[in-house]
């Protein structure tokens, strides 16, 4: 079993711990896991990118190689249209639909939307707005780990465990919104 | 002694601890920060070593070498270019006779995520004759800063740690090995082995020479060679190794292979398997140095008429020459087609440059400098590296040139003497304690027309927030001590708010011929988020 993870959106969006979380939870069910991450500059507003492997036998590279992502979570649309030559034939796309228009030149929306909406398997959600709904507006990450559930190669307590392990230090509050974020997300794609 | 997730700097800094590290220092820079703050996390819990940020590379390499001196293993860390600061301790600490372990671990980054250019610090190893590892995956990245220190202390002399961007930054399991104790205070006996004085010196440097070619002998051991089809023979270094593997399940049939992980170049294994096969690839990340010596200039292996293999690689084209290999990219030279992913119908995605923080207080200090300048249709601001680069782009379009740590200043001074003015400096606070210093002098002792502005945050912000090495009060000290008159340093506060009197101010020192000292401060708003998390 292999399965690649792209996970991309703008810096400051929280997609370190989204890509901590899962393989947090991947480590703990005995698979093998390799992390690419993004750091420095390209994360004051510029497009973030980390590439997460999960395997049962050896991981070579920690990049993934074009057209084997089985996942693209994007924590914004464009940024999921971004890394499409990395998914594969088969391969999903689970987005949240808020644009960050930081640029001059952001493009239509609609058409941005209309492309993630031709794609042979995608799934779009307003995870903001389930985030605040959930309790957390900074949960939005969360909300598109749970919309991505049942789609990963994990079992739903792993995740859970992960999730109260990774928050557990901002306190209990944080963890229950996290954790409820989750739960929204994964009722909104079952 | 268990398994841990680590990224590569994390498992450097782990495998550094392991191996008895007593000391340890650094100046921040994308890609090796990480591994003073894992060193400081540590000892923030554990206590037993000392992990500091230092002014520039070039003082946290000499405090490096003091350790050593003092018979305790040590560690520098820096970014490629940090090298460049550090070079003058790097290349002469290799002649002398090091006692404490001495590991320079140093992050290359080809592909420039975060860099002005893409160096390779294999070249500076090989000009320097210091030993050089370059591990491939995190497992490595602990194992050999472990090996590192062994070598440093058998052979007297530091070892160069060569990593890149996507080790650094990348996750694995790395199984850890049992902790050894650090080394006792303990002085260097022969003294003379480091007093670089030209009769010593020119002995050291005939014991240099010859200890490098020792040194060989043993890269001549640790190269290993796979052997596979006569028709094609890959050498991978580093991370290349990781792509090669990725793609090795679509080759029909398996290349021969020789991966290299320490320098300097085994000359006779590379030999050995070049005479083997048809057809040599050559995957490194970074500058192409395996491939280069491997061509030669007299044998001209690979060129027509020539009886050795034919050449693969960056110089004949087939691998990308400038910028980050990875598992696509080196396909066409394996003789394998591209992989194919999913696409857009017809929207074309534009790129999403970094840019400043809403609210930045950069963006506020750059406004009220673009205004003043707006009286003066020729003028210069030169700028450095920092965040504040990002005030070229737009919407500010305030500062023209970023070239390396400190050139703010020195380049309007140098442009003020050339008849250039207003030339302004724009640095900020963390690369003015790192090297803007001299260049204040400069214009203090010569009385240049130049204006100095300090963009003061507090932090040194583009690396993640670390803390400046000195706190902003000293930026005034220093420069009225140097000599700026009192009436033409400022600090004034960089805020909308304060927009208008900061121009007016600006106005007023544009106006005046000679040195003037602007600090804008205000703090870094990563910095504030991560105070409160703290």
């Amino acid at each position: 079993m292999k399965y690649d993870i792209i996970l991309c959106g703008v810096g400051g969006q929280g997609g370190i711990s989204v890509s901590v979380v899962i393989a947090q939870a991947a480590m703990a069910q005995g698979l093998q896991v390799k992390q690419s991450e993004v750091h420095g500059m390209a994360q004051r507003g510029g497009e973030v990118l980390a590439h997460l492997r999960i395997s049962d036998s050896p991981i070579a590279s920690s990049l993934i190689p074009k057209g084997s992502a089985q996942l693209i979570l994007a924590f914004e649309p464009l940024e999921a249209l971004r890394y499409l030559p990395w998914l594969a034939k088969t391969g999903q796309v689970v987005t949240a639909t808020a644009p960050i228009k930081n640029i001059p030149n952001y493009p239509d929306l609609e058409a941005v939307l209309g492309e993630i909406r031709a794609l042979p398997k995608a799934t779009m959600l307003d995870a903001d707005a389930m985030a605040r709904e959930a309790g957390n507006a900074r949960a939005a990450n969360m909300v598109l780990v749970g919309a991505a559930a049942k789609l990963l190669p994990l079992k739903v307590e792993s995740i859970e465990k992960a999730i109260a392990d990774t928050f557990a230090r901002k306190g209990e509050a944080v963890v229950a919104a996290n954790l409820k974020a989750f739960e929204h997300g994964r009722t909104a794609n079952q | 002694m268990g398994i841990e997730t680590l990224m590569g700097d994390e498992a450097i800094a782990l495998g550094a601890i392991h191996a008895g590290l007593s000391a340890a220092f650094a100046y921040p820079g994308t890609p090796s920060t990480e591994i003073m703050e894992y060193y400081q996390d540590y000892v923030s819990r554990r206590g037993g070593i000392v992990a500091q940020w230092c002014s520039n590379e070039k003082t946290a390499y000499e405090s490096a070498l003091g350790a050593s001196y003092a018979g305790r293993r040590t560690t520098v860390s820096m970014k490629h270019v940090g090298l460049n600061v550090a070079a003058d301790p790097f290349i002469n600490s290799a002649l002398v006779k090091i006692k404490g372990g001495l590991v320079v671990i140093v992050a290359d980054d080809p592909g420039m995520h975060s860099s002005q250019d893409e160096q390779d610090s294999r070249w500076v190893a090989e000009f320097a004759r210091v030993p050089c590892f370059e591990p491939a995956d995190q497992q490595e990245a602990y194992d050999m800063t472990r090996a590192a220190f062994e070598l440093s202390e058998r052979v007297s002399s530091p070892v160069l740690l060569r990593i890149t961007t996507r080790l650094a930054h990348s996750r694995a399991a790395v199984k850890l090995a049992e902790p050894k104790g650090q080394n006792p205070v303990s002085k260097v006996e022969d003294s003379k082995s480091w007093l670089l004085m030209p009769a010593v010196a020119s002995r050291l440097w005939k014991g240099l020479v010859g200890k490098y070619e020792a040194l060989r002998a043993e890269s001549e051991a640790a190269a290993l060679i796979e052997p596979g089809s006569k028709e094609l023979g890959v050498i991978t270094t580093g991370v290349a190794l990781l792509y090669y593997r990725e793609n090795l399940p679509d080759m029909k049939d398996r290349p021969s292979h020789l991966h290299i992980g320490r320098y300097p170049l085994p000359y006779a294994k590379i030999r050995e398997f070049a005479s083997g096969v048809k057809k040599v690839v050559v995957l490194e990340d970074g500058y192409p140095f395996v491939e280069r010596m491997l061509r030669g200039v007299a044998s001209a292996a690979g060129s027509a008429g020539s009886t050795g293999p034919a050449i693969v690689g960056k110089e004949s084209g087939e691998v990308p020459v400038t910028g980050e290999l990875d598992p696509d990219n080196i396909r066409p030279a394996l003789g394998l087609p591209p992989r194919e992913g999913q696409a857009c119908r017809d929207l074309v995605i534009p790129g999403r440059p970094p840019q400043l923080c809403q609210g930045c207080p950069h963006g506020d200090s750059l406004a009220f400098l673009k205004e003043a300048l707006e009286d003066y249709p020729l003028h210069t601001v030169n700028s450095d590296i920092g965040c504040y680069t990002l005030g070229a782009l737009p919407p500010y379009e305030a500062v023209e040139t970023v070239v390396e740590m400190g050139a703010s200043l020195g380049m309007a001074r140098g442009a003020a003497e050339a008849g250039l003015t207003p030339a302004v400096g724009v640095i900020g606070d963390s690369t003015f304690f790192h090297s803007g210093i001299p260049n204040l002098v400069d214009a203090v002792s010569h009385n240049t027309n130049v204006k100095i502005m300090i963009v003061d945050n507090g932090t040194t912000a583009m690396t993640g927030a670390q803390p400046t090495i000195m706190s902003s009060e000293k930026l005034k000290a220093i420069a009225l001590a140097v000599g700026v008159p009192p009436e033409h340093v400022h600090v004034v506060r960089a805020h909308r708010a304060d927009h208008a009197a900061n121009v007016e101010m600006m106005r007023r020192e544009l106006a005046y011929e000679g040195v003037s000292v602007v600090i804008a401060f205000r703090e870094c708003l990563e910095y504030l988020k991560k105070a409160r998390k703290a």
